[in-house]
């Protein structure tokens, strides 16, 4: 799997459907390529023992819809629904689809699910972790804070937050609209193992996820450093391209770069 | 309801390792009984009732029945979208537990009141929603409503004391319950304040006034049959919550006459407007907003005057 084709498909899908939320799709492209190709460990989509991921950025989906297609747990019949009538994968994603473990949209809630499906597996004494992907945005969010004291309070080491650190929300940059830097420092005075890491580096991903003690150590954060609209030059850090479709032009340009991509 | 909530899941926590409690940091004097005999699935999440509804979310779609306790407002208002994305929309069964509906929190002041709650909790699809009269009742619905696959929020009075007469601890969901036969009124009334409205049955049972008295605990899924059964045999119902008059008792009844075209008229009784900054004790509120039994009786003579003048 790998993260161009991912990139590919984001780019198709919007295009067919006219949608947009494409530039946070391909922000995250190469996290869910990490945690599907070499961490999450899930033998089953409907196996209890699962690990559970939570796309608490429940607007970048389009990223994960590519990952269950690629994964053969959506046809590319079903893929090609999107956003269409009748069909199950729309702009946020829903657990009536199979592989989605909890559906989002509202942003701030991911997290205390995440936490809460920790505890439940550190009570029934289960090996299963629970990986959370929000947004830096998120952290704007009181109830995200919320999550983070109680998994640090109770030490929740099967617990991993992964921030998509892209600098930007739905009406400007997060330094502009309400500054969270300095993220890590704020993850580490909250009492949490934080890693920070190049969110476009599918091995580098993997290998701090590998590197965490899921058993001892306190819950972990990967601060992971992206680039908005990663792949496509135009897009790339442009706060426009959180919402746009592409025009026809925009599209084959696109699918160009992307396709020059190693 | 307080002490009896607390004593039920205690004692159902014995047989069934599933059931969890967790509290926004309040029931003080109350929850020790469960935190003590389950430590390790007792959790004061502290004062975060968002994250307490989300944890919840997790902890139930990995098979648990999380119970979440605080005060009725905090356990509704503060946390509403994160109980309809999370427990509701994923079908998990989350227990809300709403103490103290109505003006039960007396001094404490608006922000303490539940007086939105049911209004708000039973027009979401899949939300089982139940304000018991009394604690009997409250732990009959507990125990009736455990295995539901769903969320369902209870709405529980604070006093453990009040018995509703006639009701006998009897509770089944999509019914009311007729805690009083009579010929001249028909009362029917949701949560603590029935005890009100009996009292109200039994003064104007002495000037020679016989009344009906229905109990309406199971909020969602309504009563729908029962309340056409009944409401078919009166001419003037009287609605009695300690909740604004829109969103309860009242708008359901009124909904259930509408909807089926009964020849019914109805009053309701209930808080028509924001409470002032006024406060002080349940019964001088009750009192304020026309809900004590000596109002609800003048209520229900004026009502049988006015019907003479028809």
């Amino acid at each position: 799997m790998l993260p161009r084709k991912i990139r590919q498909i984001i780019l198709e899908q919007s295009k067919r459907a006219n949608v947009g939320h494409i530039g946070s799709a391909l922000s995250i492209a190469d996290i869910v390529v990490a945690l599907y190709t070499g961490v999450l460990r899930i033998n089953r989509f409907d196996d209890p023992e699962r690990d559970r991921f939570i796309l608490s950025k429940g607007h970048a989906v389009l990223a994960l819809y590519a990952v269950l297609y690629l994964k053969g747990w959506i046809t590319e019949t079903e893929l090609n629904t999107y956003c269409s009538d009748n069909s199950l994968l729309g702009l946020h994603p829903d657990h009536a689809l199979q592989g989605i473990d909890f559906s989002t949209g509202s942003l701030g809630m991911g997290l205390s699910v995440g936490v809460g499906a920790a505890l439940a597996a550190r009570m029934q004494r289960s090996v299963r972790r629970v990986f959370v992907l929000i947004s830096d945005a998120e952290c704007n969010e009181g109830s995200t804070w919320e999550a983070i004291m109680f998994a640090a309070h109770h030490r929740l080491a099967n617990l991993v937050a992964i921030v998509d650190l892209n600098g930007q929300q739905a009406l400007g940059y997060t330094d502009k609209v309400l500054s969270l830097t300095p993220m890590a420092e704020r993850w580490r005075a909250f009492n949490w193992d934080v890693h920070e890491i190049d969110g476009h580096d599918v091995e580098a991903i993997t290998r701090a996820v590998a590197c965490l003690d899921n058993i001892a150590g306190g819950p972990h954060v990967l601060i992971a450093r992206t680039t908005f609209g990663k792949g496509v030059s135009y897009m790339e850090n442009q706060i426009k391209w959180h919402y746009l479709a592409m025009t026809e032009a925009e599209y084959q340009q696109a699918l160009k770069e992307i396709e020059g991509e190693v | 309801m307080r002490d009896a909530f607390v004593r039920t899941i205690t004692e159902l926590a014995v047989q069934d390792p599933r059931i969890i409690l967790l509290t926004g940091d309040l029931g003080f004097m109350a929850l020790e009984p469960f935190a003590e005999s389950f430590p390790e699935r007792f959790f004061n999440v502290g004062v975060a009732e968002q994250n307490m509804v989300g944890i919840a979310t997790g902890l139930a779609e990995a098979g648990f029945i999380p119970f979440i306790y605080s005060i009725n407002p905090f356990a509704v208002l503060r946390p509403y979208e994160f109980i309809r994305n999370g427990p509701i929309y994923h079908q998990l069964p989350v227990r809300i537990v709403g103490m103290g509906g109505g003006l039960e929190y007396s001094h404490q002041g608006i922000t303490h009141y539940g007086l939105e709650d049911i209004g708000m909790m039973r027009i979401q699809p899949g939300l089982i929603t139940i304000a018991p009269a009394d604690a009997a009742q409250a732990s009959t619905a507990i125990r009736a409503t455990l295995n539901l696959p769903g969320p369902v929020f209870y709405r529980l009075g604070k006093n453990d004391k009040i018995v509703v007469p006639g009701l006998e601890g009897r509770f089944e969901l999509g019914r009311l319950q007729v805690i009083h036969e009579g010929h001249d009124l028909l009362f029917i009334s949701m949560g603590a304040i029935a005890s009100e409205v009996a009292a109200a049955s039994a003064l104007l049972y002495e000037q020679g006034i016989t009344c009906t008295s229905a109990v309406v605990a199971s909020m969602n899924p309504p009563p729908v049959d029962d309340l056409v059964h009944l409401l078919k045999r009166f001419h003037i119902v009287i609605t009695v919550e300690a909740h604004y008059i829109t969103g309860g008792i009242g708008s359901l009844v009124s909904e259930v006459i509408a909807e089926h075209g009964l020849a019914c008229r109805v009053i309701r009784c209930g808080i028509r407007k924001k409470p002032s900054g006024i406060t002080g004790s349940q019964l001088y509120l009750q009192d304020l907003h026309g809900l004590s039994a000596k109002a609800l009786a003048e209520t229900g003579l004026h009502s049988l005057r006015e019907g003479d003048h028809r």
